[in-house]
Order: C-alpha cells, then structure tokens, then sequence
C-alpha cells in the first residue's frame, strides 16, 4: 500500500499542445494518502479516465511526476508500480479456469507455487467464488467476472493501489448493491489505496472518504461528501450533485445584500466580488421552503417521487426547484424563502466569501 | 396472440428450394445417374450397379492422387496458419498503414485463379522468368517442368502467396476486436508478450482460425487451377491432384461412368473431412 503524489501532472494526447485547451487534463497537483477511498466523479470526457490511467501508468503524463511513497515512478511501466486496476468491462482470460484467473498476475512474478496456493484460495473465499475455482471463467456471469477482475488485484500482497474505472457500468443493478458493498467490506479488511472513477454521484457519495469532482480536464472539488453538498466550490459541483442539482441564479451583490430579479435577498456574509466577474447565487432545493411568507414565485410542475414532491417552478424569471415534504402544502399564493447559511455566492462560477 | 395455421409459408421458402434444386441437387443427382450406369454413345444406357465406384477404389492412380491432394493441404495448411497469425499479429493496430496494409494484403486475392497460375509459370521459367532465370544464375538447378519436387516447391510458394493473405484479414480481424483493456490488464498482471498471444490473442481467434482452416483445406484440397496451368499435372504425374485426374477422365477419356464415381467419392471425401474438423475443432472448444 502505498501513498501517491501527484506533482503538476499535465496531459495532452496530441504531440504539441499550444492552449491550455489542447490539454485534456489540465493541472492536477494532488495527494492520494495511504489507504484512502478516493472517488473520481465526473462527467464522460472530462479526463478522469485519462488520470486513473497516468496513474495506473498505461499512460505517461506530458509533464509532472508521480510519486508512489515519495518515489518517483513516473517513468516506471505498470508492472514494476504494482499497481492492480479494474476496468469497465469485465477482462478475464477466458480458456484459464477461476483458480487459474487469480492466480496469474502471481505465477508472472515466479512466485512459489505453495505460496500462490495459499494466496489464491484465501482471495477465492474473500471473493465469494468458493465453489467456483475449478470452473472455466468464460461462462461466469458480468458480476463474477468482475469480481476475478477485482481477485487478481487482491491477490498480490504488495499491491501500491487499486483503481477502479466505472467498474459497475455492466452489472445488474441488483448486483451493483452487492459488490457495491463487497468493495467497501475488502477496502475496510485491507486497507489498500482505493481511487474509483465513476459518473454516478450516488456510487462516489457511498463509497468514498474523499471525492474528486472533476470537469473538463481539472479537478473542480475535492471533498467529503457532506462539503460537496453544502458548500459546492464550482457551480458545476452544484449543478452535478444532488438531485435536482442547485439552483442556480443570476444575481447582483452589493455588500451583504444579493438581488434576483426584482428581489432582495439577505446574506449572512459579505462576498468580494472583483469588479466584471458574473456572479450568481446557489441554493440547493432542500434549502428553499415554500409558504405564504417571502417572494412570489409560478409553480409549473410538481413531481411526486414518493419520498418527496420535487417542485418546479419559475422565480425571478428564473427556473427554480424545490423539494417539498412528502405531505408539504403549496398554498394558493405561494411564496418562497432561502435558507439564509445554506447559500452560496459564486463570481465567474467559481464560489466566494467566507462564512464572515 | 391469435396464430393462423396454414401451410402458404411453404411459398416463402420456395424460391430458395427451387435454387438449391436447379444449382446443386439437380447436378449431384444427374453425377449420381452417370456413376451407376454405362453408355457406348447414342443416349442408351446400360445399368452398372456398383461397378464404377470398386473400379476407382481399386485403382493405384485414385490412391496416388489422393495421397498427393492431403500431403499438398498439409503442407500448405502447416505453413499458412502459422504464417498468417505471424504476420496478422504484426500487422498496424491504427493509423496510415492500416488500409495500405490491408491493400497489400487482398491484393493476391483479387487477382483471378487461372492469372495467378500464369503469373508463376511465367515467373518459374528458366529462360525468361524472373525467378526461374535468377535460381539458374545462382547456380541452383530449378526446373519445374522436369524436376517433381521443383514442382511441388512452386505449387506450394504460389498457393502460400496466393492464400495466405486470407488467414492473415481472418485473424487481423479477430485480433481488432479485442478490447484495449486486455492488454492493459495483461500489462498490470505482469503477462509476458508470449502469454498475451497464448491467453488473449489466440483464444479471441479460435473462431476465425476454425474458419480459415476450413475455407484453406476445402480449397486446396479441390486445387485445379493453378496447378493445371502451372503443371499441368507434370512432370509426369507427380502434381496430378484428384480434381486434375478427374478432368483428364470425364474430358480427356471421355469415361463418363468412373469420373462420376469418382467426383461422388470425391465429394464424399471433402465432405466428411471438413465435418470432422469442425467437429473436433468445436467440440474441443465446447468443452473448456
């Protein structure tokens, strides 16, 4: 197990970028400790598939180092980091059998046979596929597969870190919860370096101490899940978080004061704003309570998903969504109201102020 | 939902049964006539049971060729495959030289049978031919007209031109729709470049190599051809394959009855060879 620093790490595919926008990973200067849960999330394309892989070393990055405990292997291959990675779709060697699968990546690296014996029977049990190791891996299911997947990096004792790329993406969504949890269980007993890359907030939210938020080839947030709710540092963590995401909404600042359309909003702090910037005011829709105090607003639609009503509707000439209590009312003139520390100013959509 | 149960289907199919009809079964059955009866000219036929087919089966000159046909098809199968995975194998994964390798690659394919024979005969002449002209000035005593394994060493470097070309589109087909991520987790799992080939890419082939190992001994094992513009049979009877001797005796000889025998025994063969390796080939593939 190990730590892994990233230094300035920039990557372009092409051979001589000359923009900032030639970059598809952007500058990523980052530290991944020792046994933590990291969660890449984004959207497709915004490079975090592109970083798992610099990582993992499949790919070499144009500029900065990694360091793996303060060494660097930045030019090292894939093999001599130690590193094990799950991919989307399931890669098994298919004429091997389950035992055999587990144990490759350990008969490559010639070690004694007794101790890979050892080794894999431990793992097969860890993995739940007990019964399985004497069976050909081709006729395995997507979610047994992917766990040999995950076995082969277990396997090896000495292994730096294991990265996950969307590994979910082909299993059942019955089964998704069930290896959902076996990944967390195995992290928890190992205590390995865990960096998983996915597009569903709700898997990176579940599984990680810390979670990445990246978009269009930077990291926009890193965070515990709770900060990325409540303090989003990028409109588009806003925006990609939660469900309906915030909301967000053009708005003027003068001192500790924030205007959408016609109304005045008071903040509990005072933003400094540099003069030109764009600025808006976010608020998550479990923030904004409906009643018959505050500002006008047009309800549109109103979406029960059982849990909670999902409210949308229009302020400000603004669309606004609003999540409403399972048995919460809309009065007739319905008026809304923010909840004045759970708002956040952004300049430029990058979020200001402090809690003053 | 409410079927409706009457046999016009049966004029859907139809068309394709009457295809079949006039372009294989009608053929076959007028070969199966002529094998079991004997004619002296004048359309009247006498009924000759059996005959025919002991008369082939007994003869030297049937075995003799038969014997030539499957040492050619393994021979040609046992340089082609290996060849043409080495070559698929090294092959550009991306980029310009994919569709100029590709070109290169179909070209022998597209040139028609009998071209390919003459370009050879042309090609293996001493007296003019590029290769022929060059072996003599080396020194070395080629002659493909005189000499049997001469002969052979032609048909096999031509056919080994010719075909090989097909198993390497085969495999480089296979070998492209592997998933990037095999390699990756081969890298990451520590794989040699040998167990890559042993573990990834030749199982990812198995099916398009079962192809290609048919389509090639089905072909070569019906050579006509090119041998018999190459050879023509020669010298002596050395490269006469059964598809050459089956000419020689329904056109050359006229004897109608023996060469139908013979085409059916013919058949027959390829037929039940080509099912044994399929069945041996996927059966070994069911049991894993």
């Amino acid at each position: 197990m190990a730590r892994i620093d990233l230094e300035h790490i920039r990557h372009a595919y092409g051979a001589k970028p000359k923009s900032e926008n030639d970059y598809a990973l952007k500058e990523v200067h980052h530290e991944w400790n020792d046994g933590g849960a990291y969660a890449l999330l984004g959207p497709s394309g915004c490079g975090k598939t592109t970083l798992l892989n610099i990582i993992s070393g499949l790919i070499n990055p144009s500029e900065g180092r990694i360091l793996f405990d303060g060494k660097d292997v930045t030019h090292l291959s894939t093999q001599d980091r130690n590193i094990a990675q799950v991919f989307q779709f399931p890669v098994i060697y298919d004429t091997m059998t389950v035992y055999d699968n587990l144990a490759f990546p350990l008969r490559n690296r010639h070690v004694p046979e007794t101790e890979v014996d050892r080794r894999v029977k431990e793992i097969i049990e860890m993995i739940g596929l007990g019964g399985w190791a004497g069976k050909k891996a081709q006729g395995l299911t997507a979610d047994q597969k992917q766990k040999i997947s995950l076995g082969r990096g277990l396997v090896r004792s000495d292994v730096s870190a294991i990265l996950f790329d969307e590994p979910l993406t082909v299993i059942d969504p019955e089964m998704k919860w069930v290896l959902r949890s076996q990944i967390k269980r195995l992290h928890k007993q190992f205590g390995f370096t865990m960096v998983y890359v996915t597009h569903d907030q709700t898997e990176a939210l579940t599984f990680a101490d810390k979670v990445v938020v990246m978009y269009d080839g930077q990291i926009v947030q890193i965070g515990t899940p709770a900060e990325l709710f409540e303090r989003p540092r990028h409109t588009f963590v806003g925006y990609f978080i939660g469900s309906p995401g915030m909301n967000v909404l053009p708005a003027k600042i003068d001192g500790s004061t924030a205007t959408v359309g016609g109304e005045s909003i008071a903040l509990n702090f005072r933003p400094e704003i540099k003069s030109g910037a764009k600025t808006e005011l976010g608020i998550r829709p479990e923030f904004v309570s409906i009643g018959r105090e505050g500002m006008p607003v047009a309800i549109t639609k109103v979406e029960d998903i059982g849990r909670h009503k999902i409210v949308r509707a229009r302020f400000a000439d603004q669309p606004i969504s609003i999540i409403l209590d399972e048995d919460g009312d809309i009065p007739a003139d319905p008026r809304i109201a923010f909840e004045q520390k759970a708002i956040n100013i952004y300049a430029d959509s990058w979020r200001v102020g402090g809690e003053a | 939902m409410e079927k409706t149960w009457n046999n016009k289907a049966w004029f859907m199919v139809l068309p394709v049964l009457v295809l079949v009809a006039f372009s294989a079964v009608i053929p076959l059955m007028t070969v199966v006539n002529y094998s079991v009866q004997d004619t002296f000219g004048n359309n009247e036929f006498f009924w000759a049971g059996t005959d025919w087919y002991v008369e082939v089966l007994t003869s030297d000159r049937f075995w003799d060729a038969l014997t030539r046909n499957l040492i050619f098809s393994a021979i040609i199968l046992a340089i082609e495959i290996p060849l043409g995975i080495i070559i698929a194998l090294n092959m550009p994964k991306k980029g310009l030289g994919v569709p100029v390798c590709l070109v290169l690659m179909a070209l022998p394919l597209l040139i028609p049978w009998n071209v390919v024979g003459t370009i050879w005969q042309v090609f293996g002449r001493v007296d003019i031919g590029l290769l022929g002209h060059t072996l003599e000035a080396l020194g070395i005593n080629y002659n493909y007209v005189q000499n049997p394994i001469d002969a052979w060493v032609t048909l096999i470097v031509m056919d080994v031109w010719h075909w090989t070309s097909l198993v390497v589109l085969l495999c480089y087909a296979g070998l492209v729709s592997i998933p990037d991520a095999y390699y990756q987790a081969a890298k990451i799992d520590g794989a040699s470049r040998w167990s890559v080939f042993r573990y990834i890419q030749l199982p990812k082939m198995k099916r398009v190599l079962l192809i290609a190992f048919l389509l090639r001994f089905m072909d070569s094992f019906m050579i006509y051809t090119e041998p018999f513009v190459v050879t023509g049979g020669g010298p002596g009877n050395s490269t006469t394959f059964l598809s050459i001797d089956l000419v020689k005796m329904a056109i050359g000889q006229f004897d109608l009855g023996p060469a139908a025998a013979l085409s059916i025994i013919y058949f027959l063969i390829v037929l039940l060879l080509s099912w044994i390796f399929y069945t041996v080939m996927t059966t070994s593939d069911a049991q894993s």
